[in-house]
């Protein structure tokens, strides 16, 4: 990553200004940022020059004399580059082909993947010739539905990483699995005499149950072994309260379609944590139609989440306050807990009321780092309610051993100190870098004897390892994995390993001298001793479940649990409140395993748009009091420095900090990317520094962030309305466009054949980013890097515009995907020179690569600001495992094109093909855009607006159904359903009054 | 004052223009021509090839149907190049020891493909599907010229996107019946332009000639 902070810093911000501004209403009612909020001239500037001051001058100060050498060499060069002769190319049949492949059509299979916490992610993977390129949502997979994240979708990006682990290494030097295997047969027989005294295998979370029936195996044939897992965003704090709570550590399953109240507490369950690809899904379902009844979400949280932007109620509060609301709403609601007093408390009693009416429909969720303490005054709420069997049920832990990952860690580093640990295997993970600060893991490692280390990449703790091992990709694995309820997810290979990694089975079956089994025979076996006997035909029976993805039934049953007495007592005592910083997983790269991550790391984080970096997240207060503005550099507990971003909407006092980045060693992508927080974190508080000091060192940083890029400037873009006004007036989105007829000097055109059209249902969108991600990967769309999204040249399809609404302290939050509106009437084609984009007959707006000069003129002409430019070679055409991530199906753009999103012809052509061929009309279903296949809510619809009984019509009939910037005439094929809000009436409105449709002209 | 140019200096000025002219105007033609030129078109240019192989002796001599071996011809974009074991099932049998055909049995010994030097090469930027167009009713012969004539293969057509869009453009000058598509040297029987007329409106043959039909 170069970074040139040639770009100037800006100047501070005045919050107070602000603040002044949007309360007296005289501000936007929608704003992007700070800036356009203060109406900066900055902000302005940015707005009126279309490329952004640098995009179309060098910015690195070249010479008179040196422009016109170059000016010299491009013209001889442009010439000259037509003239190449296409180079020979060679056809490589197969020798004997397989069954089943077919040459330009791709394959699909079923597999899993494990997110956070070892929980599968249920999918099909798109094959060309045994070349995995594309990852889908496994439809008939219960924590899926069709539906993917972020991370499952960049993880095709993780198998062709060229920086992975590619070969043994041993203390550095190149060596051969021959070389380790010896060493690991050398490494059982001394465990065999000590019985395996000194040896400990550290893991992250493991789920799978074959990998650990090995495990336990292992640990049978050398009793004086121990297994320590750890990860560092782990649900130590749900099992911990589910302790409490039930004296056993149980998994909360919840169901989200049958509650009507739902209190999130620090969650942010739409998006991040187990089932969130499926919790979304069934909370979209319930806001879907808003006619026929919504559900009411409430969350208090200290930092806005997706799930806090999409709630009816949002409560910024800090880690200390959100537990003092928990423990109100217990003792509230009757749960036999302690009584407490909050700052908000018409809050608290709204909340209260509507859980006390929807006994039975209503689900409180405690977040994956709040304490245990809320975690178990939910499953207390959750029971005094009647919910537990309707809104949540629990389950065993899908976990293999629901140990305190942060305590087995804590003893293995007192261990590994003391010298009593001989044999350290590390596989997964990277404890070196990710474990808290206080344990001093590095030094401890160093005490070890002999560090054998199985990792994806040659990463920190690689670096202090003896053996460094190459360990296979998930989608390079055959295995077995849970998903949230306990479904048995199964793995298939996609491609055999590529660096030749090895999966930890496959480690551990060296050490019991099971080697030389294939792995799908290990983890079939393992299955047929667990539900052989009572399946008939199991051959058939796995062969199917194979093919599904999953072992059809698996769920783990509903377990009868029983509140303890004890709880109120172990709560302890409410936590001191006071100025905290909290470390959070970050929303894109997580605990840091996704670093090396191009597509995630340029993905912007869903609410501060930043991108290539984390911050220090603060509210406009906390920034005040600390003299900060947005890129100023602060100094956390004098332990780590980092640039300050303001986030309106976060609780005053609560300091954020994602984890996951200022990784050292982990490839070209990810090193030196933003600043370690684990440097903060102690095992006694690995989620919350308390009393922090804050210290601003006065020097400045520039952050690139989308926030402000492809602004509207201001129009009505994003249209929302309560319950009651769309009771009201159901077209409040269109009422006033309405009145104003807009006619054509020209005659309508009349598509015939297909008409094309997409709509974005606001309502269901949570800004999770799964779309953008998963539009990269399907349509070969580059990375740019930090410098370059400075200069505003990112080049994503799909951007997703997040709006704040109102005050500054704690506005409502809006997303909104933005992707080429494919106009009828398109600006765009009427200033291209070449013709290079153009209308089709299906009312597509074509972009055709081959012809583009680069002039610009289309992107400059669109109102929507959609079309991205190929300013530099921004394509990697050299690393040649990127070629095997490309999809076949879509031409690999040069420098000097623009692009823009294209309604996935190619799945389009595909249908038609395939139709036409068939002779018959392309059915309703038959082609799903990459966005709308991977949105786990389900709020993107793509379809035929000819066929009138498609459901892209009828989405389009919705009342709350509207186009962008439609007085331009533009009319677009893209459109949107505008958000219905579901407030409680006895919470006084947040600042709107009237539906908000006209925007501030 | 002397004259400064001498009394023919006029007509070596209308000259040099005349030939300045001829010369940018020769260049482009020749430029022109290259650029349509087989050279770089690579029309009716033999490639060499691991294997002689001849399609006139499968094709007219021994009659193999273009699917025996082209077997995706029918399903999906690409028409599908055979593998090895394909040659092989007659060739264990006859030929079975001929001098011409070691690299096959050499591919099939050691599991290393063959590699052929691709004939047709459209861009990366063009995507061509053979099923749709098998399925229409242009026969393989429209493009690829009688294959059953040649020894060696070799592209019949341009491939430029003139020669693509001509067809686009009118496919009632080139469709075929569709039990036709195989045959190599049909003959339409009556007027081809009233019977492709027909035969366009009996397959619901559409004029795509849109950019975003090959372009993507």
């Amino acid at each position: 990553m170069s970074s040139q902070p040639n770009l100037p810093i800006p100047p501070p911000l005045d919050l107070e200004a602000i603040r002044a501004r949007l309360d007296e209403s005289k501000g936007p009612q929608f704003w992007r940022s700070l800036e356009e909020a203060a109406g900066a001239p900055e902000f302005q500037a940015w707005l009126d020059h279309e490329f952004t001051d640098g995009t179309s001058e060098w910015s690195d100060g070249v010479s008179r004399r040196r422009m016109v050498e170059l000016l010299g060499a491009t013209l001889g060069l442009a010439g000259l580059t037509s003239c190449t002769k296409q180079p020979p190319e060679k056809i490589v049949p197969y020798v004997t082909a397989p069954e089943d492949v077919v040459p330009g059509r791709p394959l699909t299979f079923a597999s899993s993947i494990p997110g956070v916490g070892g929980v599968a992610a249920g999918v099909l993977v798109e094959s060309h010739m045994n070349r995995p390129t594309k990852i889908e949502g496994n439809p008939e997979h219960p924590g899926s539905r069709g539906g993917t994240d972020a991370q499952t979708q960049a993880a095709i990006l993780g198998l062709w990483d060229p920086d992975r682990a590619q070969t043994v290494l041993r203390e550095g030097r190149n060596s051969t699995w021959q070389r380790a295997d010896e060493s690991l047969k050398l490494l059982r027989e001394q465990m065999l005499s000590r019985k395996g005294a000194g040896f400990r295998l550290l893991t992250e979370t493991v789920t799978s149950p074959s990998t650990g029936a090995a495990i336990k195996d292992l640990l049978a044939t050398f009793p004086e072994a121990k297994w320590v897992q750890y990860e560092p965003a782990g649900r130590d704090n749900a099992r911990a309260g589910a302790r409490i709570a039930f004296g056993e550590p149980v998994t909360a399953v919840y169901h989200v379609d049958q509650a009507a109240v739902i209190v999130a507490l620090d969650s942010d369950f739409l998006v991040s944590g187990p089932g969130a690809v499926r919790y979304a899904r069934d909370f979209a379902d319930r806001r879907r139609n808003p006619a026929s009844g919504m559900n009411r979400l409430y969350a208090v949280e200290p930092t806005p989440t997706p799930t806090g932007s999409s709630a009816d109620h949002r409560l910024p509060a800090t880690s200390a306050e959100v537990e003092g609301f928990a423990r109100a709403l217990a003792a509230e609601l009757g749960a036999g807990t302690p009584a407490a007093t909050v700052k908000n408390a018409a809050f608290l009693k709204a909340a209260v009321a509507d859980l006390a009416a929807n006994k039975g429909a209503s689900l409180v969720i405690a977040g994956e780092q709040a304490p245990p303490a809320v975690h178990a005054l939910a499953h207390a709420i959750n029971a005094a309610l009647g919910n537990i069997g309707k809104t949540v049920h629990y389950i065993d832990p899908v976990e293999v051993s629901p140990a305190d990952q942060a305590a087995g860690l804590k003893e293995l580093v007192g261990e590994m100190q003391a010298g009593k640990v001989d044999t350290l295997l590390i596989a997964g993970g990277n404890p070196v870098y990710n474990t808290p600060a206080d344990l001093k893991f590095a030094a401890a490692l160093r005490k070890v004897k002999v560090r054998i280390r199985l990792g994806e990449y040659d990463d920190e703790t690689g670096a202090v390892c003896h053996w460094v091992l190459p360990m296979a990709h998930p989608l390079e694995c055959w295995g077995d994995l849970r998903a949230f309820d306990g479904t048995v997810s199964l793995m298939q290979p996609l491609i055999a390993p590529l660096y030749e990694g090895k999966q930890l089975i496959e480690v551990l079956a060296v050490l019991l001298e099971k080697g030389g089994r294939e792995i799908r025979d290990v983890v079939k076996e393992h299955w047929r001793a667990q539900i052989g006997a009572s399946t008939p035909h199991f051959d058939d029976f796995w062969q199917k479940s194979i093919h599904d993805g999953l072992i059809a039934g698996s769920a783990s049953p509903a377990k009868t649990v029983a509140l303890r007495k004890e709880l109120a007592a172990e709560l302890g005592a409410a936590p001191a409140g006071g100025d905290e910083v909290l470390l959070r997983p970050c929303p894109n790269v997580q605990d840091g395993r996704h670093a090396n991550n191009a597509w995630l790391q340029e993905l912007p984080r869903p609410i501060s748009k930043l991108t290539w970096d984390n911050a220090v997240l603060m509210s406009p207060a906390t920034a005040q009091k600390h003299g900060a503005s947005n890129g100023s550099m602060v100094r956390l507990a004098n332990a780590v420095t980092g640039p300050v971003w303001i986030v309106p909407g976060q609780a005053d006092g609560s300091i954020v900090v994602h984890l996951g980045y200022g990784r050292t060693r982990v490839g070209k992508i990810g090193n030196g990317v933003g600043f370690s927080a684990y440097a903060l974190r102690t095992s006694a508080n690995p989620w919350r520094v308390l009393g922090a000091e804050v210290r601003n060192t006065g020097d400045s940083q520039v952050m690139a962030v989308t926030q402000e890029h492809g602004s509207m400037e201001g129009r009505a873009i994003v249209r929302k309305a309560s319950l009651d006004e769309y009771t009201k007036q159901p077209d409040f989105a269109t009422h006033e466009e309405k009145k104003h007829k807009l006619f054509s000097l020209y005659p309508e055109w009349k598509y015939e054949g297909y008409s094309w059209g997409l709509a974005v249902d606001l309502n269901a969108c949570t800004g999770c980013n799964a779309c953008t991600i998963a539009c990269q990967a399907e349509n070969n769309i580059p990375v740019v890097g930090k410098d370059q999204v400075n200069r505003g040249r990112e080049m994503h399809w799909i951007r997703i515009d997040r709006y704040f609404e109102g005050s500054i302290d704690n506005p409502a939050i809006h997303h909104q995907p933005v992707m080429c509106m494919h106009c009828e009437n398109a600006p765009c084609e009427g200033v291209c020179p070449v013709a290079a984009t153009t209308h089709s007959e299906e009312g597509l707006n074509q972009m055709t690569y081959n012809r583009c000069v680069g002039t610009r003129y289309c992107a400059n002409n669109c109102p929507y600001k959609v079309r991205r430019f190929n300013f530099f070679l921004y394509s990697d055409w050299d690393t040649k495992s990127l070629h095997g991530l490309r999809n076949p199906d879509v031409t690999v753009r040069s420098r000097g094109v623009m692009e823009k999103c294209s309604y996935c012809v190619q799945r389009i052509n595909w249908a038609r093909i395939d139709a036409e061929r068939e002779s018959r009309r392309i059915k309703d279903g038959e082609v799903v855009t990459a966005c709308q296949a991977a949105c786990p809510s389900g709020a993107i619809y793509f379809g035929d607006l000819n066929d009138k009984t498609s459901q892209i019509v009828k989405v389009k009939a919705d009342t709350r159904n509207y186009a962008l910037l439609t007085d331009l005439g533009t009319k677009p094929r893209t459109s949107y359903l505008a958000k219905v809000t579901n407030p409680n009436q006895e919470l006084a409105p947040r600042a709107e009054a009237k539906p908000a449709h006209g925007g501030n002209h | 004052m002397t004259q400064l140019f001498p009394r023919n200096a006029n007509s070596i000025a209308r000259t040099s223009i005349l030939l300045a002219l001829v010369g940018v105007g020769g260049l482009g033609a020749a430029l022109y021509t290259v650029n349509r030129s087989s050279y770089n078109s690579g029309q009716l240019i033999v490639k060499e090839q691991p294997v002689m192989f001849s399609h006139k002796h499968h094709v007219s001599g021994i009659g193999i149907d273009c699917r025996y071996c082209h077997t995706a011809v029918e399903k999906s974009s690409s028409a599908g190049i055979p593998p090895t074991e394909t040659c092989m099932s007659c060739h264990s049998q006859i030929w079975s020891d001929a001098p011409m055909l070691e690299p096959v049995r050499e591919s099939y010994r050691t599991g290393k493909s063959l590699q052929w030097t691709r004939v047709h090469d459209l861009p990366g930027f063009v995507y061509f599907n053979h099923s749709i167009h098998v399925a229409k009713g242009m026969g393989c012969e429209v493009c690829h010229g009688r294959v059953d004539q040649m020894p060696l293969m070799y592209q019949q057509n341009t491939l430029f996107m003139e020669w693509c869009l001509d067809c686009h453009r009118q496919p009632e000058k080139f469709i075929r019946p569709k039990d036709k598509v195989f045959e190599m040297g049909y003959k339409p029987q009556g007027d081809q332009l009233a019977l492709g007329a027909k035969l366009v409106a009996d397959y619901k043959v559409r004029k795509l000639t849109e950019c975003w039909v090959c372009h993507r």
